[in-house]
């Protein structure tokens, strides 16, 4: 059981990262930012990922295979607001891109963040690779891998079930497919069968779990056995959670509030007030304080340069050699 | 001396001794076949994978982001093309993280006809590859430098595409590979799995060298005055021979293998070309964006006053695929004939 301390910072954590995607979109709509897709509704699970994540460089730590909706993630393990919106601004201070990408499109080398991408799920492919050097290696590090439930459709989440479960040669994968049952515009209903997501896992022989992802305290137990099984069992475990998308799938549908779907923020609220961890109050003072943040790091980029236009051939290959046709 | 297949065997065994190679894996890759060429025979970090290409080049980029040095094949290139979409990231992985993740990798396959490999054991690559940025791409004309290019393209910081011209595979060299025994009986001996039961079977590996081969360097097979011929692969030995046929015709060519199709070696390229006036790129490839028309759109542009014919390409039949039949393989892809006609009327042409 999570203390008051430990709940008070998780819930500080995804206001936190609430308030930062809420200033992304408004960056996008008021011209400061071309395109915006983030994890307005997965809070309650991805912080409480972030802060069991072993977070480190290299094969003992855990390797890092994200899409574009982890903004809690990266925040609960260290990542700056300053940082986020200066991918969004596409500066050339953003350390994860340096302007060339997407927000949220996060690579940390010190944290094993690999490159988050648009092309969803081809993560389920490359993550089969740091966990066959994780296997191999014997260490506490695992491979931790998500997607959304839209994108298991493609090849490379079979891939992924298939090369992690083969007898004698399993890898320490966590498998996650958050589940918010949508696809852009597409409802789970049309191009699923009924059996759901972990079903799929069941076949080749994997754990699974189900886990409801609005809640940041059955998120972090759950979380909390299925990383300890991938760890000490050295094999998969996938783990489905069920969670909102409170501004539809991007910029793109428009990134408006949705309703009629639960709010983790909101239902957290409801249970620390219940249990007097926190009051009405302390939730305004919380997000006032992150509002203050975001607003002045948005100042800040604003001032900053945009990218070199020389700069398009650094990192074609590795120093650069090669790179320009003369 | 070795055959291309054995040079390439010998290169991974090199690699995994000396270059931290701990994967070498694909379809029939690990024991008891070592590769349907015997490319991978006798290795002993050599793995099967399951039959799914999308999911080898996956665990090829996420070893290669792990820090290790993967060499991974998709058995032939016909199989490649469902794994697009993943090159293209493990190609654009360093440069869309602006320099934070290296991948490290190689993939090889084998490429191009003269195997009667019909429609699906046939295609040519070199195209379609040099279209997806990030990657180095070699093809080796010769078991030399089969070894060299592989040490090179494991050593090197960048995911290489090592494409492998399956008819050369079973062609013997005529130069040694350093530690290579003088008799190739012996390197047979040693390094050649028995037919049959092969389940205690161990190589015995010679002591190998590095013989330093940069990538991004043609070699000129044979200088001359007259032409130059631009090639690689498989159709290199074609345009050497065609060379020496037209030699007694007093056309003198000047043979360049690329060797390293991207980055190519353009000095080389243009030096040849200005000293000649004219030249031929031949390869296999379908002639409709074919890559041999970006080096000739290059040497148009840059050596166009030195030129004394149409820069010309030889090049593959633009049609879905080679038919398994010998004239009609034969009518989709260059032959020495074709070659020589070729180089007659470009080095004619007043």
């Amino acid at each position: 059981m999570l203390s008051s301390k430990e709940q008070k910072k998780i819930y500080e954590l995804m206001v936190k990262t609430r308030v930062l995607e809420e200033r992304l979109i408004k960056m996008n709509k008021s011209g400061q930012g071309f395109f915006w897709i983030g994890g307005p509704g997965e809070e309650a699970f991805n912080v409480p990922l972030g802060l069991l994540i072993n977070k480190g460089e290299g094969l003992n730590h855990d390797f890092l295979h994200f899409h574009y909706r982890q903004s809690a993630t990266l925040l609960t393990m260290g990542a700056k607001m300053i940082d986020v919106i200066r991918q969004m601004h596409n500066v050339a201070a953003d350390p994860y891109s340096g302007g060339r990408n997407f927000v949220n499109h996060f690579a940390v080398k010190e944290w094993n963040v690999v490159n988050v991408t648009s092309p969803i799920e081809v993560q389920y492919a490359f993550c089969i690779g740091t966990g066959v050097a994780q296997a191999r290696n014997k260490a506490k590090g695992i491979t931790i891998v998500t997607g959304g439930d839209a994108g298991t459709a493609e090849g490379e989440f079979q891939s992924c079930l298939l090369w992690s479960s083969r007898k004698n040669r399993e890898l320490p994968i966590l498998i996650i497919v958050t589940n918010n049952r949508w696809g852009i515009s597409t409802p789970q209903n049309e191009v699923h069968p009924k059996s759901g997501i972990a079903a799929r896992a069941k076949g080749f022989g994997i754990k699974t779990a189900a886990v409801n992802g609005n809640n940041p305290l059955t998120s972090y137990e759950a979380l909390q056995k299925a990383m300890h099984y991938v760890r000490k069992e050295r094999k998969p475990f996938l783990m489905e959670v069920f969670v909102s998308r409170l501004y539809g799938h991007s910029s793109a549908s428009g990134a408006n509030w949705v309703g009629g779907e639960a709010d983790c923020i909101r239902e957290f609220e409801k249970q620390l007030k219940k249990k007097k961890i926190m009051k009405d109050s302390d939730f305004q003072k919380i997000r006032q304080k992150y509002e203050e943040e975001a607003k002045k790091a948005l100042i800040e980029v604003l001032e900053e340069p945009k990218p070199d236009p020389a700069s398009i051939f650094n990192h074609v290959f590795v120093d650069r050699k090669d790179a320009e046709l003369v | 001396m070795a055959t291309m297949a054995q040079a390439i065997r010998l290169a991974l065994h090199y690699g995994e001794e000396n270059l931290g190679v701990k994967d070498i894996f694909g379809e029939d890759v690990g024991p008891p076949l070592g590769g349907v060429f015997t490319c991978t025979q006798g290795l002993k970090n050599a793995w099967n994978s399951p039959l799914d290409e999308r999911g080898i080049i996956g665990c090829a980029m996420g070893l290669a982001i792990a820090g290790q040095r993967p060499v991974a094949e998709i058995q032939f290139s016909d199989y490649i093309f469902n794994t697009i979409d993943l090159l293209k990231m493990c190609g654009n992985t360093l440069w869309c993280s602006n320099g934070i993740w290296q991948v490290p990798m190689v993939v090889m396959t084998p490429v191009g006809a003269g195997i009667h490999g019909s429609i699906y054991h046939s295609h040519s690559f070199e195209s379609i590859m040099t279209h997806i940025q990030g990657w180095k791409i070699v093809m080796p004309s010769c078991a030399y430098d089969a070894y060299g290019l592989m040490l090179s393209a494991i050593q090197d910081p960048n995911p290489v595409m090592y494409l492998i011209p399956k008819a050369l595979l079973r062609s013997q060299g005529e130069e040694k590979i350093p530690g290579e025994p003088e008799n190739p009986k012996e390197l047979s001996k040693m390094i050649d799995a028995p037919l049959g039961d092969r389940s205690q079977w161990k190589p015995k590996w010679p002591d190998l060298g590095d013989p330093k081969m940069p990538l991004g360097k043609a070699k000129i097979r044979l200088e001359g005055e007259h032409i130059s011929v631009i090639s690689y692969g498989r159709m290199l030995p074609l345009c050497m021979e065609a060379a020496r046929q037209l030699a007694d015709e007093g056309v003198d060519c000047e043979v360049i293998d690329l060797r390293t199709l991207f980055p190519y070696d353009q000095k080389t390229i243009f030096d040849s070309v200005k000293k000649t006036g004219r030249v031929v790129v031949v390869n296999e490839d379908t002639e409709v964006t074919n890559y041999g028309e970006h080096i000739l759109r290059r040497i148009t542009e840059d050596c166009f006053y030195y030129l004394e014919a149409p820069p010309t390409l030889l090049a593959g039949a633009n049609v879905p695929g080679i038919g398994l039949s010998e004239p009609l393989e034969q009518a989709s892809v260059p032959q020495l004939s074709s070659i020589i006609n070729t180089l007659r009327k470009v080095a004619e042409t007043a």
